[in-house]
C-alpha cells in the first residue's frame, strides 16, 4: 500500500477511501453507542434517583447582589455611602405580553428609553425566572401611583434596595467620581455571575478605578418554588460578601479649604504628602453633584453641565494639561547642579534680553533691563530668565529632557485614577512624532522657562514637586491609603514602594535649590515675598505665570490692567513645607490668573494653614519659626502681598 | 469578456435550475429529522407558535439554498473553493477586527442581519482540504498533513480567539475527517494523538477562565449553583427522571418550570430525553446515524478524490455534532456552545447544515454510475 506511484491511481485511492469509510462508520456506530450507553445509564439504572430529584426540583437559587464598599476620608468621615431606595423588578416569565405590558406601565410610571434598552438587554442575557430591575430610584409618588394599580401587573414589583449616595456633593466628585446603572455595553464585559442582582458600576474616579475591590462577591439564596414557579419560601442562605471599604489619604478639611479658596474661579490644586506619595487634598474648580448621575441624569441637568463654559464635569487637576512656566525653575536648577553643569556659585548677568549668538529674536527678562548678576539661588528668588535660558541651552535639549522626566513629566504619574493626561515633556522626538519641523534651538531656549511646548497636569506638577520636597525620591501618587473588609475589620494599608530611586545623589544640591525656594518666600526681592507671614515653620515655594498665548514681538506691554492679563495668563504656585522637613508639597492652579504669586500663592497658603489646622498648629519633626523672627524679616500681612510683586511694566513674563 | 461571462453564467444557472438532484434516503432523513426539531422546539418553547415558525422559515431557506448547491456541479464547486475558503476566512478576520456580539465577537453586522461567518468555515474548510489533497497522491505523506493542518488551523485559530470553542471544534473535525478519509497512516494518526495529548497542559494555559471553569464544573458541578454547574445538574435531572418511556410531548416539568437552562437551543436534546425517554433517544440517534452512513454511502459512490473526501467529511462532522451535544446535556463532556444539528433552535447553524446537505446532493447526482 505504501509503495511509491507515478501517477494517482484512482481505483487503488477509491478502494483506500472504501475501507476509511467503513472504519469512519464503526467508529462513528461506537461512538453513538457509547452516547446511548449514557443515557442508559442516567435513564435506566439511575431513573428513580431523577425521578425522585426531579419532583422535588422545587428549588432555585437566587443570587444576592454584594453591598458596595464604603468610601472614607483619612479620618473616617463618609464620602460615599449606601442608602435604601426602591426600583421596580420584573419577572419576565410571570409577564405575559411584555411590550404591551411595558406600554401599560409606562402610563404609570414614567420609563425613559435607556431604562428600556438596558431592561430588554438584561432579559435576554438573564434566566426567564429571575428578576431584572427596570426602573431606579422611584419617587414616593410613583410608589404610591404604582401601589394603587398593582394588581394590573403580575410579575411587577417595587423592590428595596442600596444605592450609592455621596453626602459632600461636589467636593469628591473628581476624585471619587460616582457609580452609574449598569447598561448595555457594561453587560458585555462584565462578569454576568458575579455582577447578577447588581445594578450599578463604577463610571468615573475611584469607584471605577477600584471598580474590583468595591463590588464585593455575590452570594445566594436557595428559594423554594410551587407548582408554578412562585417563590414559597428561602431554603438556606448564603450572604454575599460586602465589597471592601476605602480610606483615602485626603483629609476633608483640606478639600474644603483648597475648593473654597477657589471661590468659583476655574483651576485645580493637588497636595501630596512627599514621603509616601499620598494624596491630602486634589481639587478641580468648578465642580458638579456627582448624586445627580448615580440613577440616571436628566437631560435638563446633563444639558447644564455640557452647556457652563467652565465645564465642571472637566477634572481639571487629572486631565487639565497647562505650559508651567517658571515653576519647572528650580527643578531644572537642580538638574543643572546634579548634572554638573552649574556650581552654586556660577553667576549670569541679566541685562533684560537674552539673545542666542547670531540670532536677532531676543528672550526677555521680567524686569526692563535685567536684575544684573545673580547665582542660582538669587535666580530662583527672582525667577530670572536669563538664568534659565542659558541653562537651559548648556544642557541642551536632550538633557533637558531626559532630566525633566524623571519628575513624572510626559507621561501619567500612575496616580490610581482612569484617564491622567499625559501633558507634553519638549523633546526632539515629541516634536519630531507631533511636526515635520526640525528642533530650533529657541525652543529649548525658553523650554527652559517652562514655555514652548510644555503642557502639564496639576497632579504631575504637584508629584514633581513632591518629588524634590522628598530629597529626589518619587512616589506615585496615591489616593487610597487603606482598604477594609467590613465595618469592624482593621484598616488594612496600601503599600506604596518608591517608583524610582532617588535623582537626588548629594545633599547640597539639594540644599541650594531649598534655599532659593525659601527666598521665593522669604527674601526682599522673593517673588512670593509675604505668603509666609504668620506661618510658624518654613515653606519653600515658586512662582509660575505661564502665557497662554505666544508674543509676536519683542516690545515690553505696558498694560498692566489685570483682567487683561488674567485672560492672557495662567497663575501656578507651587510650595512645600516645612521646609527643613518636608511633609506636605502643594501645587495650584487658576486658570485667569494675572500672576503666579499674587493669584494662585494665597490659594496654597490657605490649604497650609488648612493642614497645620488639621495637625492641631504642630508638625512634629519640623523647626518652629519663633514669632519675632517672622516679624523681623519684616514680612507684610497676606492681604498686603499686591505690593510685594515687582510687576511693574513687566509682562510675558514667566515669574 | 463580459459577455463570454454572461453566457457561461446562463448555461450555469440553466443547469442548476433544470435537473432535480435529490437522493431520496438522504432528503427523507432530513425531512424526518426537520419534523421531530419542530416538534421538540414546539414543546421546548412552552407552546408558541413563535418560536417554531421562525425555525421553519429558517428550514425552509436552508431548503432553498439546499436546492441551490444541489445544483452545482461538484466540479465547479471544486474550482471555487480556493476563493471560498479565502473569502470566510477574510471576514472572520473582519469580524475579528470589527465584530460585534455578546462576550464574543462572533457576528458581522451587514444591516439588515446579523451574520455569523465562522459558520461559513464549517463548510469551506473540508472543502479546502478536499481541494488541497485532490490532485495529489494519497495516502497523504508529512509534508501534506502539514499543509492541510495550516488550513484547518488558521481559520480554527480565529474562531477560537472569538471565543467560540464549539464552532472551532466542529471547524476542526470537518478538516480532520477529510485528512482521515484520504488514507493518512494510522500509525501517523497515533504519533499526531499522542502528540496532541502531550499539548493538552499548553492548551489549558490557553482557555479562557470561563472555558476552564466550564471543564471543572463538570468534575464538581455542585460547586457552582449560580453558573454551568447548575446548567449540569439540571440537565441531567431532566434526562435521568425521563427513562425508558418519558414524560410525554409537553410533559417536561424540568423545561417548564424554566430550571433547565436555555431549553429551546444548547438544551433542547434535554427536553426531547424527558419526554421521549431512553426509546426517543435511541430513535433518534438511530436517525442520525442513518442520515451519517447515507452521506458515506454517497462519498463512497463519489467518482473523484474531491467529491469523495468533501461528502465523506460533512456526514462525519455532523456525527460530532450530536455527539458533543448528546455528550453535554448527560453530563459527560464539558458545556460548549454546540447545537444539536436541525432540532436546536437558531437559525446560522441550520441553514448551513442545510447548505452542506446540497453539496451532498449534488456529489450524489454526479456519482459513478457502475463499480
Amino acid at each position: 500500500m505504501r509503495r511509491r506511484r507515478s501517477i494517482k491511481d484512482n481505483r487503488d485511492e477509491s478502494a483506500l477511501f472504501r475501507r476509511r469509510a467503513l472504519a469512519g462508520f464503526l467508529l462513528i456506530v461506537l461512538g453513538l453507542c457509547g452516547l446511548v450507553g449514557r443515557f442508559f445509564f442516567l435513564q435506566v439504572l439511575h431513573h428513580q434517583e431523577f425521578v425522585t430529584r426531579s419532583q422535588n426540583n422545587r428549588v432555585k437559587p437566587r443570587a444576592l447582589p454584594p453591598a458596595r464598599g464604603l468610601i472614607y476620608d483619612r479620618n473616617g468621615v463618609v464620602l460615599a455611602e449606601n442608602v435604601p431606595a426602591f426600583r421596580l423588578e420584573v419577572v419576565p416569565e410571570q409577564v405575559k405580553h411584555m411590550s404591551a405590558m411595558l406600554a401599560r406601565l409606562s402610563r404609570i410610571v414614567p420609563l425613559t428609553r435607556d431604562d428600556l434598552d438596558t431592561f430588554k438587554k438584561q432579559v435576554k442575557q438573564s434566566r426567564r425566572f429571575e428578576s431584572i430591575p427596570l426602573k431606579l430610584h422611584l419617587t414616593e409618588d410613583e410608589i404610591d401611583r404604582f401601589a394603587v394599580n398593582r394588581w394590573r401587573f403580575p410579575g411587577v414589583d417595587v423592590v428595596p434596595y442600596l444605592t450609592r449616595r455621596y453626602p459632600l456633593g461636589g467636593l469628591f466628585a473628581h476624585v471619587v467620581g460616582y457609580v452609574g446603572r449598569i447598561d448595555a455595553d457594561d453587560l458585555k464585559r462584565l462578569d454576568p455571575v458575579r455582577y447578577q442582582g447588581t445594578s450599578h458600576v463604577g463610571r468615573t474616579g475611584l469607584e471605577r478605578s477600584y471598580e474590583d475591590l468595591l463590588h464585593g462577591t455575590p452570594g445566594y439564596e436557595l428559594i423554594e418554588v410551587n407548582a408554578d414557579g412562585r417563590t414559597q419560601r428561602v431554603l438556606e442562605t448564603h450572604p454575599p460578601t460586602p465589597g471592601k471599604n476605602l480610606y483615602l489619604s485626603i483629609d476633608v478639611r483640606l478639600q474644603k479649604a483648597a475648593e473654597k479658596a477657589f471661590d468659583g474661579r476655574p483651576g485645580a490644586a493637588v497636595a501630596i504628602d512627599p514621603r509616601n506619595g499620598q494624596v491630602l487634598a486634589m481639587v478641580s474648580v468648578p465642580t458638579f453633584n456627582p448624586n445627580l448621575f448615580v440613577n440616571g441624569i436628566s437631560q435638563v441637568d446633563y444639558n447644564a453641565l455640557i452647556d457652563n463654559p467652565d465645564k465642571p464635569l472637566f477634572n481639571r487637576a487629572l486631565r487639565g494639561a497647562y505650559p508651567p512656566g517658571s515653576t519647572v525653575k528650580p527643578l531644572l536648577g537642580l538638574g543643572g547642579l546634579v548634572e554638573g553643569f552649574r556650581t552654586p556659585q556660577d553667576t549670569v548677568l541679566s541685562t533684560g534680553v537674552f539673545y542666542l549668538p547670531g540670532h536677532k529674536r531676543g528672550y526677555r527678562d521680567d524686569v526692563r533691563g535685567g536684575v544684573g548678576i545673580v547665582d542660582l539661588v538669587q535666580a530662583i528668588e527672582m525667577s530670572v530668565n536669563t538664568y534659565f535660558y542659558k541653562l537651559a541651552m548648556d544642557m541642551g535639549i536632550d538633557r533637558l529632557s531626559q532630566w525633566m522626566g524623571q519628575f513624572g513629566f510626559g507621561r501619567p504619574t500612575g496616580i490610581d485614577l482612569v484617564g491622567e493626561a499625559s501633558g507634553v515633556l519638549p523633546s526632539r522626538a515629541w516634536k519630531a512624532a507631533h511636526s515635520r519641523q526640525p528642533w530650533y534651538p529657541g525652543e529649548t531656549v525658553i523650554a527652559g522657562i517652562g514655555q514652548g511646548y510644555w503642557a502639564v497636569t496639576p497632579i504631575q506638577l504637584a508629584h514633581a514637586i513632591a518629588t524634590l520636597a522628598g530629597h529626589g525620591v518619587p512616589y506615585a501618587p496615591r489616593l487610597v491609603m487603606a482598604t477594609q473588609a467590613g465595618q469592624d475589620a482593621p484598616r488594612k494599608p496600601l503599600p506604596n514602594p518608591p517608583s524610582g530611586p532617588s535623582l537626588i545623589h548629594n545633599a547640597a544640591d539639594w540644599d541650594t535649590i531649598n534655599k532659593g525656594m525659601e527666598m521665593v518666600i522669604y527674601g526682599a526681592k522673593g517673588t512670593g515675598h509675604g505668603l509666609a507671614a504668620g506661618f510658624p515653620y518654613l515653606i519653600a515655594g515658586k512662582s509660575g505665570t505661564a502665557e497662554r498665548f505666544s508674543r509676536t514681538t519683542n516690545a515690553y506691554n505696558n498694560d498692566k490692567n489685570s483682567a487683561y492679563l488674567a485672560s492672557r495668563h495662567r497663575a501656578w504656585f507651587v510650595a512645600y513645607a516645612p521646609a527643613d522637613h518636608p511633609q506636605i508639597a502643594v501645587a495650584a492652579i487658576l486658570e485667569a490668573g494675572a500672576w503666579g504669586a499674587q493669584d494662585a500663592g494665597p490659594i496654597v497658603r490657605k490649604i497650609l494653614n488648612a493642614w497645620l489646622a488639621a495637625h492641631g498648629g504642630v508638625i512634629p519633626g519640623a523647626g518652629r519659626i519663633p514669632s519675632s523672627a517672622a516679624s523681623a524679616v519684616g514680612i507684610p500681612p497676606i492681604d498686603a502681598v499686591p505690593g510685594a510683586t515687582p510687576a511693574a511694566g513687566a509682562t510675558g513674563a514667566t515669574r | 469578456m463580459i459577455t463570454t461571462l454572461y453566457v457561461r453564467g446562463r448555461r450555469l444557472l440553466r443547469r442548476v435550475m433544470t435537473r432535480p438532484r435529490i437522493d431520496l434516503p438522504l432528503a427523507s432523513g432530513l425531512l424526518l429529522l426537520l419534523a421531530v426539531g419542530l416538534v421538540t422546539l414546539y414543546s421546548a418553547g412552552d407552546g408558541g407558535f413563535s418560536l417554531v415558525g421562525g425555525q421553519a422559515m429558517r428550514f425552509a431557506l436552508g431548503g432553498v439554498l439546499l436546492l441551490l448547491a444541489s445544483r452545482i456541479p461538484p466540479a465547479v464547486l471544486r474550482s471555487w473553493t480556493p476563493w471560498l475558503y479565502a473569502i470566510s476566512t477574510a471576514l472572520l478576520v473582519l469580524v475579528a477586527l470589527l465584530g460585534e456580539g455578546r462576550g464574543a465577537d462572533r457576528w458581522l453586522n451587514l444591516g439588515v442581519m446579523r451574520f455569523q461567518p465562522s459558520e461559513l468555515l464549517k463548510l469551506t474548510v473540508p472543502m479546502m482540504v478536499a481541494w488541497y489533497l485532490h490532485p495529489r497522491q494519497l495516502p497523504p505523506r508529512w509534508k501534506d498533513i502539514a499543509m492541510v493542518g495550516l488550513l484547518i488551523a488558521v481559520p480554527a485559530g480565529l474562531i477560537a480567539k472569538q471565543p467560540d470553542l464549539g464552532t472551532a471544534l466542529l471547524v476542526i473535525a470537518g478538516g480532520v475527517f477529510a485528512l482521515f478519509l484520504s488514507g493518512m497512516a494510522w500509525w501517523r494518526m497515533g504519533l499526531m494523538l499522542a502528540a496532541m495529548v502531550g499539548m493538552i497542559p499548553v492548551g489549558w494555559h490557553f482557555l479562557h477562565q470561563y472555558q476552564r471553569d466550564r471543564v471543572l464544573t463538570l468534575l464538581n458541578p455542585e460547586s457552582d449553583p449560580l453558573g454551568n454547574g447548575w446548567h449540569i445538574i439540571q440537565s441531567k435531572i431532566a434526562v435521568g427522571s425521563g427513562g425508558i418511556f418519558g414524560k410525554g410531548w409537553q410533559h417536561s416539568s424540568q423545561s417548564r418550570l424554566d430550571f433547565l437552562p436555555e431549553h429551546t437551543t444548547d438544551f433542547i436534546f434535554a427536553v426531547f430525553s424527558e419526554e421521549f425517554g431512553l426509546l426517543g433517544v435511541v430513535a433518534l440517534i438511530a436517525l442520525y446515524a442513518f442520515i451519517i452512513g447515507r452521506c458515506l454511502w454517497i462519498a463512497m459512490e463519489a467518482r473523484e478524490t474531491y467529491s469523495r473526501l468533501l461528502a465523506g467529511a460533512i456526514g462525519m462532522s455532523f456525527f460530532v455534532y450530536v455527539f458533543v451535544n448528546g455528550g453535554m446535556i448527560a453530563g459527560m463532556l464539558p458545556v460548549v456552545g454546540v447545537p444539536l444539528p436541525l432540532i436546536s433552535y437558531g437559525g446560522t447553524s441550520a441553514v448551513s447544515l442545510l447548505t452542506g446537505f446540497g453539496v451532498l446532493m449534488s456529489i450524489h447526482a454526479h456519482r459513478k454510475m457502475h463499480d
